[in-house]
């Protein structure tokens, strides 16, 4: 094997990362899986404010953005427990961890996480413009909150891992994982939000906030999967 | 290449469990670990696949070359789980493992045959009797091509006949020149490996 090209690496390596997130991606639809556990707990939540705020339909599209993005971030913490617990409970994670030497554990971490993101949140992304008609947002404002959803989602799910891999070996971790997550969570829903306000406020700026929740992604995008494999390395028994 | 332990030492939350193990193989050997249980069997596999740190001594491979420089990623790992989802069916787990893996080895039907597992890998893995769970966990040794296993109870729930073609993978795979540990209660049908007792030492 020696003088293997350089480029065969490469492909091996994308080949394993494809595989991984086509695994993760069907396991997410199959029985078992919580692609749609999100979505219902987010639906369940938008469709109850109405009710509990009164029929004010000023103070609903005012609040809107604010709702449809604290409900995403409290659906999107659901299904995190889940993400290396899953694993780690058949064995997969060993030969997972075991497999740094060949790909690095974070961009494994990376991959789960990705693929985590487009079978459990990405649902809830689609799912938002439709909740906004019941906080009587206008159609501008509907956009702009999924557009904030898309971009700054990811950075969610990114410090999450980090999470999920604290707790992996708590059998019930999930409320855990919510409490250590959610306060590194509060920067990506101010910026989240703001942004969203932005577009329809007029005094207020779009694009500032919305690059900031861009650049909270793409930090957190390197940070999260670095402390996640961090913890699932020293995590092991 | 070689797969050598020195001065090995074991623990289980700060209780020692084993120290000063060592051994070296060759290859085409293999090692037997036998022991009663709580003698660190299971420890000893995991601190050398690299699972668990080490509480003394150090585990390294040599001559690996490019492919294989360190155990992790000249190992194969075969613990008491299967490490396979009960979601998916037994080839897409199979499939999933070659890819991921890397060196690919042999391919997924043929390896289904080779542990008389042919025509089932449509099933969900979740409707596989234990025994043949444990021979598609068998058949993920094969699809990836690694020099060492190290395997831990790999015979738990097969049948004689299983256990049987079982052996004779183990020694074909020693006489392509790999090496093998195996901790285990059974005899695995395998003339000339060394042994290794364990909780003699305690």
């Amino acid at each position: 094997m020696a003088g293997r090209p350089e480029r065969g690496a490469w492909a091996q390596a994308s080949q394993a990362m494809l595989a991984l997130f086509l695994r993760d991606i069907r396991l997410s639809i199959r029985a078992g899986g919580d692609a749609l556990t999100g979505v219902i707990f987010f639906l369940a939540v938008i469709v109850t404010i109405p009710f509990g705020v009164g029929p004010d339909l000023n103070l609903l599209s005012r609040i809107g953005p604010a709702i449809l993005w604290i409900a995403a971030l409290l659906a999107c913490l659901l299904g995190l427990d889940r993400l290396f617990q899953a694993d780690r409970e058949d064995g997969s994670l060993d030969l997972l961890v075991l497999d740094n030497d060949r790909h690095m554990l974070a961009l494994t971490v990376l991959v789960k996480c990705l693929a985590h993101w487009s079978g459990s949140v990405l649902p809830l992304v689609v799912a938002a413009p439709l909740l906004g008609l019941f906080m009587n947002m206008e159609p501008l404002g509907i956009g702009a909150t999924a557009l904030t959803l898309l971009i700054g989602t990811p950075a969610i799910t990114f410090i999450g891992a980090a999470g999920a891999a604290v707790a992996v070996a708590l059998p019930r971790g999930g409320l855990l994982i919510s409490v250590l997550v959610l306060p590194l969570t509060i920067p990506v829903l101010i910026f989240g939000v703001s942004a969203s306000y932005g577009a329809v406020a007029d005094p207020a700026p779009f694009l500032q906030p919305f690059l900031i929740l861009a650049a909270l992604t793409l930090f957190l995008a390197v940070l999260g999967p670095l402390a996640a494999a961090l913890a699932l390395r020293h995590g092991t028994d | 290449m070689r797969l050598i332990a020195e001065n090995l030492g074991g623990e289980r939350g700060g209780e020692t469990v084993f120290s000063n193990i060592g051994f070296a193989l060759e290859k085409g050997e293999a090692l037997i670990v036998t022991g009663p249980n709580g003698s660190g069997k299971s420890t000893l596999l995991r601190i050398v696949a690299g699972l668990l740190p080490a509480a003394g001594g150090k585990v390294l491979v040599e001559g690996g070359g490019e492919a294989f420089p360190t155990v992790a990623s000249a190992a194969h790992y075969l613990g008491h789980l299967n490490a396979m989802k009960t979601a998916l069916s037994v080839e897409e787990n199979l499939a999933f493992w070659r890819a991921f893996q890397g060196e690919p080895g042999l391919g997924v039907e043929e390896a289904l045959e080779t542990v008389a597992l042919g025509g089932l890998g449509h099933l969900p893995f979740g409707y596989l009797s234990t025994g043949q769970r444990r021979r598609a966990s068998i058949a993920k040794l094969l699809v990836g091509r690694r020099p060492v296993w190290l395997l831990d109870e790999p015979t738990a729930g097969l049948d004689k006949a299983s256990e049987e073609r079982f052996a004779g993978l183990m020694r074909g795979h020693l006489q392509d020149g790999g090496i093998l540990v195996a901790a285990t209660h059974l005899p695995l049908g395998l003339g000339g490996a060394k042994a290794l007792r364990m909780g003699q030492v305690l």
